[in-house]
């Protein structure tokens, strides 16, 4: 189901403080945050915000196309590194 | 037999159920245009495609070419949606380019519809 539109967008408040301070003042600092779930919003854009992938906070540039989504969705939380191939697994037995 | 959008609607059923042939439109959105084009009426005795006059087939016309993205503007617009997830570099994107399961689903076993029909790997029971 989706959210009601009466309680607007959720942005951790830690991280929209962050932002309104940081557009007030007009500085650009890469903010590492561990919230995913938190939607990108237009004040945003030009920002880099530092996501949490479980692991370390990767970089994420906010540009006007990825407004509405969430920040979690562009960082991905598993690493898949093909499977070994054939050949290199006799390799590996000997 | 009456013509919307490219697709022919079945003579015999009722026009509520003749409508759910074409891409976009389900019973209750059938319904919904039955209504908007003044033919509640007409779904309470159930009419057949086959008996509507011309009056209620333009009338019918006029709503569908109007309110809806139906047929192949919602394929359009659906494919659209899928290629900008592919391009703004989202998980969602990635799954769609690899061909998997989007939201989530276990990929261990299932997921056929996906990744297509079975390829056998020797050596996997052992």
């Amino acid at each position: 189901m989706t959210r009601s539109f009466r309680k607007g967008p959720f942005i951790a408040y830690h991280l929209l403080q962050k932002i309104e301070k940081m557009n007030e003042t007009g500085t650009k600092k890469p903010i590492k945050t561990w919230s995913r779930s938190s939607m990108i919003i237009p004040s945003m854009i030009g920002h880099t915000i530092s996501v949490y992938n479980g692991k370390k906070h990767i970089p994420l540039f906010i540009s006007d196309q990825i407004i509405g989504h969430k920040l979690g969705e562009f960082i991905p939380t598993r690493n898949f590194r093909s499977h070994i191939k054939s050949s290199d697994r006799r390799l590996k037995k000997k | 037999m009456v013509r919307f959008l490219g697709r022919d609607l079945a003579n015999n059923k009722k026009i509520k159920y003749a409508l759910t042939a074409i891409y976009g439109i389900g019973l209750s959105r059938a319904k919904e245009i039955l209504e908007k084009a003044g033919l509640e009426n007409v779904d309470k005795e159930g009419v057949r495609t086959k008996d509507l006059s011309d009056e209620d087939i333009s009338n019918l016309r006029k709503v569908l070419e109007k309110d809806y993205q139906l047929e192949a503007d919602l394929y359009r617009l659906t494919n659209l949606n899928i290629k900008r997830l592919m391009e703004n570099g989202s998980i969602k994107g990635r799954r769609h380019r690899a061909g998997l399961p989007v939201r989530g689903q276990r990929t261990r076993t299932n997921g056929r519809t996906r990744r297509g029909g079975k390829k056998t790997v020797a050596g996997k029971n052992k």
